[in-house]
C-alpha cells in the first residue's frame, strides 16, 4: 500500500532523526529498563529479579502519594492556567507598538532558567525581608509561613502561573489571529454579542492551540522538578515531594538504580497514556493523508 | 475583532514584571542591605556582585558554556528536524504516525527518567564534561518538539510549490534553501524558541553531564547557594545575567512571534 519509492525516501530523510533519538533517547530507555529488571551489586553485577521492584513501587505509599500530589498539582495548574491564559489573550492588543512590548514581556519568564525562577521566588517569601512575604504580612498582618503546606503550595502554584501562563496566552493569541475578519463581521451582522462570538467563533478556533497547550503545561507542570526543589526540597514535611523529586531522591541519593529504574518505567507510561489521549484530538488520523490544503 | 481597552492585560503585566523588578533591585543591593529589612529599591546601589561575577572565570565561563551547547544543540535539532518533518509532511509510509507519536512522547519524558542511564552512557562514550554531551542529551526533549512544530508548518506549504521547484529544476538542497525555508521562517523562529527555552533553562541533566570545563551557570549558581549561606545579592545578579540572552531570543524572533506560535496548525 505504500510505494517503494516514498518509503525509501522518506526513511532516509527520516534517518538523522532516528538516530539522534536513539541516541538520546532510545539507548537510555532501555538502560533504564534494564535497571528496572535487575538488581544491581556493586555497580557492575546485575541479576535478574523480574517484577520485583514494579511491585515494590506500586505498592509503596510514598509513590502513590507523590503520584497524587503530582496529578493534583498539574490538574491546578492547568485549571488556573488556561482560563487565565485565555482571558489575558482576549484583551491583548493586536497590533502597534504596545502589541510588540506585551509579546516580549511575556515571553521573558518563559525563557528564564528554572534555577532562577526557584531563587527569584524563594527570595520574594523569605519572611520578613522578601517582596511578596512583606505585603501579605502587612496587609493581613500574619506570618507568611513557609512551614504551612497550604502556603507553600499556593506559593508554588503562583510561581508556576507566573513562569508558564504566558505560554498558554502566546498559543491563544497566535490561534485568535488565524480567525478571519468577515467572521466578526458576519457575527456583527446576526447581532451576535461578545459572548456568542467567543462561545461560537472563538472558542471553536482556539480547540487545537487549546489542546496544544494544555499537552505542554501538563507535562511539564507534571514533570517539576528544579523550581520546587529549590523553593522547598520537598517540605514541609513531605508535602511537596513530588514525583520527579521522589525519583532523582531514589536513583541518585539511595542510588536504588531498581526501584528507581522501575519507578521511572512508570512515569514514563503515564505520561505516554496521557500524551497519546491529546495526541489523538490534535493529529487525527486523517489528517496524515492530506494534501497540503491548509 | 478589536479588543476594547482591558485592565487584565496590564495587571498581568505587572504581576510579570513585580518578580523581575525585584530581582534587579536585589542585585544592585549588599547583602547586609537585603538581610535587614524589606526596602523597595537600594539604598545603597552597588555593582559589587556584578563586577565580581564578571571577574571571576568560573562564572563568566558558566554563561560561556551554556551558551555554547544551547546554541550546538538549536542547530542540531533544526538541521536534523527539517529533512524529518518535510517526510511527515509530504511521504505516505511505513508505520508513519506511530513514529510520529513515538518522537513526541520523548518531549513528554522528565530529565528526571533519563539521569541516570545519560550519565552512564555518555561517559561510555567518553563525552562527560563536553559541550556535545549536553546538546545530544537535551536532543531527547527538543528534536521531537522541533520536528512536531516544522511539520505543521511545512504542511501549510501548498505542495504545488514543490512540483513547481522540480518542474523548474530546482535540486532538492536548493528548493529547501531558496523556497521552503523562507516559507516556514515563522515555524523556524519559533522552533529556535522552543529548543532555547528548554536547554537554556534546564538543569539536571546539564549539571549531571558536565564536571569542570563545561559547568553551565545554573549548575554554579545551585553550588554557591549551598556553600555560602545563601549570598541573595550574588545570584540575583547572576539571575539577572541569564535574562540576557532570553530577551535577545525574544527581540530576534519577535516578528515572528505572533504567526508562528500558531504552530502552523491551524486549519481544523
Amino acid at each position: 500500500m505504500f510505494s517503494h519509492f516514498q518509503n525509501l525516501k522518506a526513511y532516509s530523510l527520516l534517518t538523522p532523526a532516528l538516530l539522534l533519538i536513539t541516541l538520546s533517547g532510545v539507548i537510555p530507555l532501555g538502560f533504564v529498563l534494564y535497571f528496572s529488571l535487575h538488581d544491581s551489586f556493586f555497580g557492575n553485577h546485575y541479576i535478574w529479579v523480574g517484577t520485583t521492584w514494579y511491585e515494590q513501587v506500586l505498592s509503596s505509599s510514598e509513590f502513590h502519594a507523590a503520584l497524587a500530589r503530582s496529578l493534583g498539582f498539574s490538574l491546578l495548574a492547568l485549571g488556573i492556567q488556561l482560563p487565565l491564559g485565555i482571558a489575558i489573550a482576549l484583551k491583548l492588543p493586536t497590533e502597534g507598538a504596545l502589541a510588540r512590548i506585551y509579546l516580549i514581556v511575556l515571553a521573558i519568564p518563559l525563557l528564564m532558567p528554572v534555577i532562577v525562577v526557584g531563587y527569584i521566588w524563594k527570595f520574594m517569601t523569605i519572611p520578613g525581608i522578601g517582596l511578596l512575604s512583606g505585603m501579605v504580612e502587612a496587609g493581613l498582618g500574619q506570618k507568611y509561613d513557609m512551614n504551612n503546606p497550604l502556603v507553600v503550595w499556593i506559593t508554588l502554584l503562583l510561581m508556576d502561573t507566573w513562569h508558564w501562563t504566558s505560554l498558554v496566552v502566546l498559543l491563544c493569541y497566535a490561534g485568535l489571529r488565524t480567525i478571519p475578519g468577515p467572521y466578526y463581521q458576519a457575527a456583527a451582522i446576526d447581532g451576535a454579542g461578545r459572548w456568542s462570538v467567543f462561545w461560537h467563533i472563538q472558542l471553536p478556533k482556539l480547540k487545537l492551540v487549546l489542546l496544544i497547550a494544555g499537552l505542554l503545561r501538563f507535562m511539564d507542570s507534571f514533570i517539576i522538578y528544579t523550581e520546587a526543589y529549590v523553593m522547598t526540597r520537598g517540605g514541609p514535611g513531605v508535602s511537596t515531594n513530588f514525583l520527579s523529586l521522589e525519583l532523582i531522591q531514589t536513583a541518585t541519593i539511595q542510588f536504588d538504580l531498581g526501584e528507581g529504574g522501575a519507578m521511572a518505567v512508570i512515569y514514563a507510561l503515564i505520561v505516554v497514556v496521557v500524551s497519546w489521549i491529546f495526541f489523538s484530538r490534535i493529529v487525527p488520523p486523517k489528517e496524515r493523508g492530506r494534501t497540503g490544503a491548509a | 475583532m478589536k479588543p476594547r481597552f482591558s485592565i487584565l492585560p496590564v495587571l498581568y503585566l505587572a504581576f510579570l514584571l513585580i518578580p523581575i523588578y525585584w530581582l534587579l533591585t536585589m542585585s544592585f543591593k549588599t547583602n547586609a542591605e537585603i538581610g535587614g529589612q524589606l526596602t523597595l529599591y537600594p539604598h545603597h546601589p552597588t555593582l559589587a556582585s556584578y563586577r565580581y561575577i564578571l571577574s571571576e572565570p568560573s562564572w563568566f565561563w558558566g554563561y560561556v558554556n551554556a551558551s555554547a551547547y544551547v546554541l550546538l544543540n538549536g542547530l542540531l535539532c533544526v538541521s536534523v528536524a527539517l529533512p524529518a518533518a518535510y517526510a511527515f509532511s509530504r511521504f505516505q509510509f511505513f508505520a508513519a504516525r506511530p513514529l510520529f507519536f513515538g518522537f513526541l512522547a520523548f518531549r513528554m519524558l522528565s530529565p528526571a527518567i533519563l539521569l541516570i542511564p545519560m550519565v552512564q552512557l555518555f561517559s561510555d562514550l567518553n563525552l562527560i564534561d563536553t559541550y556535545l554531551a549536553v546538546a545530544l542529551a537535551h536532543c531527547f526533549f527538543n528534536l521531537p518538539i522541533a520536528i512536531w512544530i516544522l511539520e505543521g508548518f511545512i504542511s501549510s506549504v501548498p505542495r504545488e510549490l514543490d512540483e513547481l521547484a522540480q518542474i523548474e529544476g530546482y535540486s532538492f538542497s536548493r528548493f529547501f534553501r531558496k523556497i521552503l525555508i523562507p516559507e516556514i521562517a515563522p515555524g523556524l523562529a519559533v522552533t529556535v524558541f522552543f529548543c532555547f527555552m528548554f536547554s537554556w533553562t534546564e538543569v539536571i541533566l546539564s549539571n549531571a553531564l558536565t564536571t569542570i570545563y563545561a559547568k553551565p551557570i545554573g549548575a554554579i549558581m545551585s553550588r554557591v547557594s549551598s556553600v555560602f549561606v545563601a549570598n541573595v545579592a550574588m545570584l540575583s545578579a547572576a539571575g539577572v545575567l541569564t535574562l540576557v540572552p532570553g530577551i535577545l531570543v525574544v527581540i530576534l524572533v519577535r516578528k515572528h512571534l505572533a504567526r508562528g506560535f500558531s504552530l502552523g496548525r491551524v486549519d481544523l
